[in-house]
């Protein structure tokens, strides 16, 4: 991005800004050219922001009062709920923040997904992007255990147990996982340490994902590069800044909605019995949003199998860039695409539907062709179109998208009704 | 731009309803009898607790459900709390003290009872879960702090449980002391009939039907699981009307800024 050189304007600015640019900084961030044509699938970068700093906060409120034993962790989290000051609202706005978070960032993937906005310039953000989403999993998953239900301690129990599938030193890898021959305290309070740092690394991957994502800008509905500055971007602030804060705060209003009315409902029941070694419960499902992974782990009858097909499914995503061939990067102009996006969007609600049912019967096989269905996906389909599909013709620039062919403009159009 | 602010309520409602879907159908799985309905005050955006149900309430759970249940979490002063069923400070201490609880060691090292206090936490019915099973056939009668929690649709599925006895269907085969419920997974049940009409006569006047009795217990054990229902409900609604005009002005704010652009061109 051509930017003019900065100088502050006060002698002590300078002085500052020489020693450590952080004016130029605020500058910089303040004048970021951001494509006219953003739509609102643009806003959730910002809502995820929030998200990430709501989790923090209120997280570090937990865990002043929380206690990482096995005897204690159970009562320690009623005691926020029922003897802290507001303490049933940190732990809600923390448990269903975590739901919304994940809620977000779907939907931020599956922007990118659409836009084609992991194509040239931009993999870096991408990549970055899958590691925080990676943590993102790890993070929530150690954060389930920690209230130490029923489902806490069995979702420990499976995932930990994955492991003992890698061959010769699989059983020690688990033991030295769980501190002990089973889950228990020692599990627990690692699994605290590492949830309360975790956290803090997607932050400091954060701050890189939006770096890289200065250097080319944003992606935009169209997909096309930005020809002129001055007539195709507005800069960050005010535009940008006001739109997300419209987004975020409607965004606001359906996580209350859930934190106030509805706060377990995205949760297990069982989770408000106490863990207990002897019973294991009639289905041990994860939450929602580890779901889709969930079905391609136990779609596969192997059971190292299906931990390495679980995480290539996680690991093909870092390939996309390269295994998408097409050159044009909006899916407005790609009318085949389009449709396979969809499907794969439906595919990835099916996998979900099926990870939260016991694998057996109809169920198996629905979740077997999913799970077939999702890497041919990514391996065979993404390749192959970008070779066959006869794409639609670009506009030649985002401001007027036109060239007297009526066609993408009523396609550009659609695109944004969606 | 005007079509661009339709798209967010699309993204804004679709997003919701996908997950309230997954969740339904993972909930689908388990229903496999609709279970009785009741009226309850506390649904709903501005329920809240209905205090002599909560009174009676707890004296069902006193009387009916204390010999085999704890409630380890509450404690006798949380029933003079604002929320709850607001006895008043003489009444919780009288209740406080017609219970003996452990105390100790002394200076001279020996543990002893005392009449209980406002501070002390609800005395558990049995010493430890082994004890709890040995002395009802081997199954545990769980502690009703979060139980309400911890069932799906938890109050209308003990209300029900506790309605649900019935005699066992013909060919049925069921062993002593477990008892046959219309409402338990496997509808075998180790706990025993328990609701009788006029099994307690409520200082109120009010007449003591099983119905009324069973509503009454688990109104009580709601308020066990969620202490701060009522104040969530009431912050709630007011956190989200505050959100709304918020949203109005960031709205007519936004459109104001945009137009500068829109009309420059
Ligand atoms: C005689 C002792 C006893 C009394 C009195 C008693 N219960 Fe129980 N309760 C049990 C036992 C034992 C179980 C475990 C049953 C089982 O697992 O088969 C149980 C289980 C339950 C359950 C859980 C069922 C489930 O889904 O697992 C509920 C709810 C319940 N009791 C409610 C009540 C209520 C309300 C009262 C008072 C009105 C009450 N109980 C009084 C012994 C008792
Ligand atoms: C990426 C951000 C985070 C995510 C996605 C996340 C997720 C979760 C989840 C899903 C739970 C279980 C909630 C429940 O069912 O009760 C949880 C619990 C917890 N988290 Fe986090 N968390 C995050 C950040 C943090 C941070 C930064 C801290 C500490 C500084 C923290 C401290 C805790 C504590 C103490 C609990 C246990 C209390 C409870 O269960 O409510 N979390 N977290």
């Amino acid at each position: 991005m051509s930017e003019e050189k900065y100088v502050p304007k006060s002698k002590l600015g300078q002085w500052f800004d020489s020693r450590l640019p952080l004016l130029t900084l605020a500058h910089h961030i303040n004048d970021y050219p951001t494509p006219k044509n953003l739509n609102y699938w643009w806003t959730f970068g910002g809502i995820l922001t929030f998200f990430l700093i709501v989790q923090i906060i209120t997280g570090l409120v937990l865990a002043m009062h929380y206690v990482a034993h096995a005897d204690l962790a159970f009562g320690s989290v009623e005691h926020i709920m029922r003897d802290v000051n507001y303490g049933w609202l940190i732990r809600y706005l923390h448990a269903n923040g975590s739901s919304m978070f994940f809620l977000a960032v779907y939907i931020h993937i599956f922007r990118a997904l659409f836009y084609g906005s992991y194509k040239a310039p931009r993999e870096m953000i991408w990549i970055i992007g899958m590691l925080i989403y990676m943590l993102m999993m790890a993070t929530a998953f150690m954060g389930y255990v920690l209230p130490w239900g029923q489902m806490s301690f069995w979702a420990a129990t499976v995932i930990t147990n994955l492991f003992s599938a890698i061959p010769l030193v699989g059983e020690s890898i688990t033991t030295w996982l769980w501190g002990g021959y089973a889950v228990g305290s020692p599990t627990l309070t690692r699994f605290f340490s590492l949830h309360y740092l975790m956290p803090f690394l997607i932050f400091g991957l954060v701050i890189l994902h939006i770096w890289a994502l200065h250097i080319p800008g944003n992606n935009n509905p169209v997909g096309i590069d930005i020809k002129q500055l001055s007539k195709e971007t507005v800069p960050f602030h005010p535009y940008i800044i006001i739109k997300d804060l419209y987004a975020l705060l409607i965004f606001l209003i359906i996580f209350s909605g859930f934190v106030f009315f509805v706060p377990n409902v995205l949760g297990h029941p069982d989770n408000y019995i106490e863990a207990n070694p002897m019973i294991t419960p009639t289905h041990i499902v994860p939450e929602w949003y580890l779901l889709p992974f969930y079905a391609i782990l136990r779609s596969i009858p192997d059971k190292l199998g299906g931990v390495v097909v679980m995480f290539a499914a996680v690991f093909i995503l870092m390939f996309l860039p390269w295994l998408d061939t097409s050159k044009v990067r909006s899916a407005v102009f790609r009318p085949l695409y389009k449709i396979f996006f969809w499907i794969l969007v439906i595919d990835v609600i099916v996998l979900g539907y099926i990870g939260a049912k016991p694998p057996e019967g109809m169920y198996l096989i629905i979740g077997r062709i999913a799970t077939i269905y999702y890497f041919v996906h990514f391996i065979l389909i993404m390749p192959i179109l970008g070779f066959k599909e006869k794409t639609k013709p670009l506009p030649l620039s985002i401001s007027d998208p036109v060239l007297g062919d009526e066609d993408k403009l009523s396609s550009e159009k659609t695109m944004n009704n969606r | 731009m005007q079509k661009k602010f339709k798209n967010i309520f699309k993204v804004l409602c679709i997003s919701p309803l996908l997950i309230i879907f997954i969740n339904l159908s993972v909930a689908a799985e388990v229903s496999r009898i609709d279970l009785l309905k009741t009226n309850w005050s506390f649904e709903g955006i501005f329920g809240k607790f209905d205090r002599s149900a909560l009174q009676r309430g707890y004296q069902v759970y006193n009387e009916a459900c204390s010999s085999c249940h704890s409630i380890q979490y509450l404690s006798y002063r949380n029933l003079t709390e604002k929320g709850g069923p607001e006895f008043s400070e003489e009444q919780a201490k009288e209740i406080a003290a017609s219970f003996e609880v452990m105390d100790g060691p002394n200076s001279e090292g020996e543990m002893f009872t005392r009449p209980g206090r406002l501070s002390d936490q609800f005395i558990k019915p049995y010493p430890n879960i082994e004890a709890a099973k040995f002395a009802n056939g081997g199954a545990y009668p769980p502690d009703m702090s979060v139980l309400v929690k911890a069932r799906k649709d938890g109050a209308n599925y003990i209300y029900s449980l506790i309605l649900g006895y019935e005699d066992p269907p013909a060919g049925f085969e069921i062993e002593d002391d477990v008892y046959y419920n219309k409402y338990m997974p496997g509808n075998q049940i180790k706990m025993p009939k328990v609701l009788n009409k006029g099994l307690v006569e409520y200082a109120d006047g009010t007449e003591a039907t099983e119905q009324q009795m069973a509503k009454d217990v688990v109104t009580f054990l709601t308020w066990a699981s969620e202490p701060h229902l009522e104040a969530r409900h009431k912050t709630g609604f007011k956190v989200i009307l505050y959100l709304l005009v918020l949203v109005a002005l960031v709205y007519f704010s936004m459109k104001k800024i945009w137009s500068r652009i829109e009309t420059k061109q």
